[in-house]
C-alpha cells in the first residue's frame, strides 16, 4: 500500500496550509491548500519515488483530490 | 500522426503564402510576426467599430493600455507559474562603458551577448485585461459592478507557421468585474452575442468548451480542471485548415482569481469575480479573408453592410 509513502511525499512537496498529519485519507487536498503548482511538484516526486509515470489520462484534479485518490492511482500504476 | 501534421503544416504554408503574395501580410523573417497592409488594417478597424456598436448599449468604460506592463504587476499574477513558456520579458543594457565594449565584442564574435542584459521594469502583456486589474486594486466595486472596453496588442511566444498564430496580436475585450452572478451573466451574454455577431459576418462559428495552454504536464491538470468547471468557451472556425479549426474569440470566467490577486471586492466584502469576452482581431480578419476571399471589395454585400466597409 502506497498510502504512508504518499503521506510522506505530500508533507514534503504538497505545500499544504493544513498539516498532513491532521488530514484523513479522504480529506479534500484542495481545501487543505494544494495549489496547481504544488500538484506538479507532488506529481514529479511521486513519479520519482515509485518509479512510475502518470499518463495524461490521470492528469486531472480528481487524481490529486485526496490522499486516498493519489494512493489508488499509484497502486494502479504499480500493477 | 506524422502525415496529419504534415498536411496541417502544408495548409498553413499555403494560406500564409497566399496572404503574403496578395500583399496582405508582410514577412519579418520571424514566424508569427508580420506587417499588415492597409487593406488588412482597414478590416480590423471596421470590425472594431462593429464591436463598439454591439457594446454601446451597455455603456462600457473605455480604457487603452500599452502592450507592456509593470513587472511587479506581472508577478502579482500567476502567469509565471501557469504559462512561463509564453511570457515576454523585456531586457535592456544597464552596464558600464567597459561592459558595453564587452557586449559589442561578444556580438561581433557571434557569442552570446544577451547575458550582458538586465531586466527592465516591464513585461509584455499576455492578455489585454492584465493591466486593468492593478488599476482596480484595493477598491470596492459599485453595486452594478464595472464593464470595461479594452484593446491592446498582446504577446505570446509561440512561433508557428500558422498565419493565425501570431506572436503579437490584438485582443478587443469587454471585461466585467462584479459579483459571481454578474460575471457569469456577462460571459454567457457575450458568448451568445459573439456567436451572433460573427455568424452575421458569414463566419460559421461553433462554440467549444476550451482550456488555456497551461505549461507542461502540470498544465494538463489545470486544463482538465478548467474544462470541468466550464470556465472557457471559444468560438472556432476554419481559417488556414478545415480540419483543425481556429479560435477567433473566447469567453472566459476567471472566478475570483484576479479579485483575490488584486484585492478587488464587491459591496458585501467578497472578492470580485471577473469575466471577459475577447475578440482576436487579426484572426477574425484572417477568417473573413479565408471565407470571403482576399479582396474585401468582392465580399458579399451583407457582410460589407454589417461591417460598414
Amino acid at each position: 500500500m502506497a498510502i504512508e509513502k504518499v503521506r510522506d511525499i505530500l508533507s514534503t512537496h504538497g505545500r499544504l496550509t493544513t498539516p498532513v498529519d491532521s488530514l484523513e485519507d479522504d480529506s479534500d487536498l484542495y481545501q487543505a491548500g494544494l495549489t496547481s503548482l504544488a500538484t506538479v511538484g507532488l506529481m514529479l516526486a511521486l513519479e520519482d519515488e515509485f518509479d512510475i509515470e502518470f499518463p495524461d489520462s490521470a492528469l486531472s484534479r480528481k487524481t490529486f483530490g485526496s490522499i486516498e485518490a493519489i494512493a489508488d492511482t499509484v497502486d494502479d500504476l504499480l500493477e | 500522426m506524422c502525415n496529419l501534421h504534415g498536411e496541417l503544416v502544408a495548409s498553413y504554408d499555403k494560406y500564409r503564402t497566399e496572404l503574403i503574395e496578395a500583399g496582405l501580410l508582410l514577412e519579418s523573417g520571424v514566424q508569427g510576426v508580420y506587417g499588415l497592409s492597409g487593406t488588412f488594417e482597414g478590416i480590423i478597424e471596421a470590425f472594431e467599430r462593429y464591436v463598439t456598436r454591439a457594446g454601446a448599449e451597455l455603456n462600457p468604460e473605455v480604457v487603452r493600455f500599452p502592450p507592456i506592463l509593470n513587472r511587479k504587476t506581472y508577478l502579482s499574477t500567476d502567469h509565471i507559474e501557469t504559462m512561463p513558456d509564453l511570457m515576454g520579458s523585456i531586457h535592456t543594457f544597464k552596464g558600464s562603458q567597459l561592459e558595453h565594449l564587452d557586449m559589442v565584442d561578444k556580438m561581433n564574435k557571434g557569442e552570446d551577448w544577451t547575458r550582458s542584459l538586465a531586466p527592465a521594469d516591464v513585461m509584455m502583456i499576455p492578455a489585454a485585461c492584465y493591466p486593468l486589474y492593478p488599476t482596480a486594486a484595493n477598491t470596492v466595486l459599485p453595486s452594478e459592478g464595472r464593464l470595461v472596453d479594452l484593446r491592446s496588442f498582446v504577446f505570446r511566444h509561440e512561433p508557428s507557421p500558422d498565419p493565425a498564430r501570431m506572436q503579437i496580436f490584438r485582443q478587443r475585450e469587454y471585461v466585467r468585474l462584479g459579483t459571481p452572478e454578474q460575471a457569469h451573466a456577462h460571459r454567457d451574454y457575450w458568448l451568445g452575442k459573439g456567436q451572433e455577431m460573427l455568424t452575421a459576418l458569414g463566419l460559421p462559428v461553433k462554440a467549444e468548451l476550451a482550456n488555456d495552454p497551461f505549461f507542461g504536464r502540470g498544465g494538463k491538470v489545470m486544463a482538465a480542471t478548467q474544462k470541468e468547471q466550464e470556465l472557457k468557451f471559444e468560438l472556432v472556425v476554419a481559417v488556414a485548415s478545415e480540419e483543425k479549426l481556429t479560435a477567433i474569440s473566447s469567453s472566459n470566467c476567471h472566478l475570483d482569481h484576479f479579485g483575490k490577486e488584486f484585492n478587488i471586492t464587491t459591496e458585501n466584502g467578497e472578492f470580485a469575480h471577473t469575466a471577459c469576452i475577447g475578440f482576436g482581431l487579426e484572426r477574425i480578419t484572417l477568417a473573413l479573408l479565408k471565407t470571403h476571399g482576399l479582396d474585401p471589395e468582392q465580399w458579399p454585400s451583407e457582410v460589407k453592410q454589417q461591417l460598414e466597409l
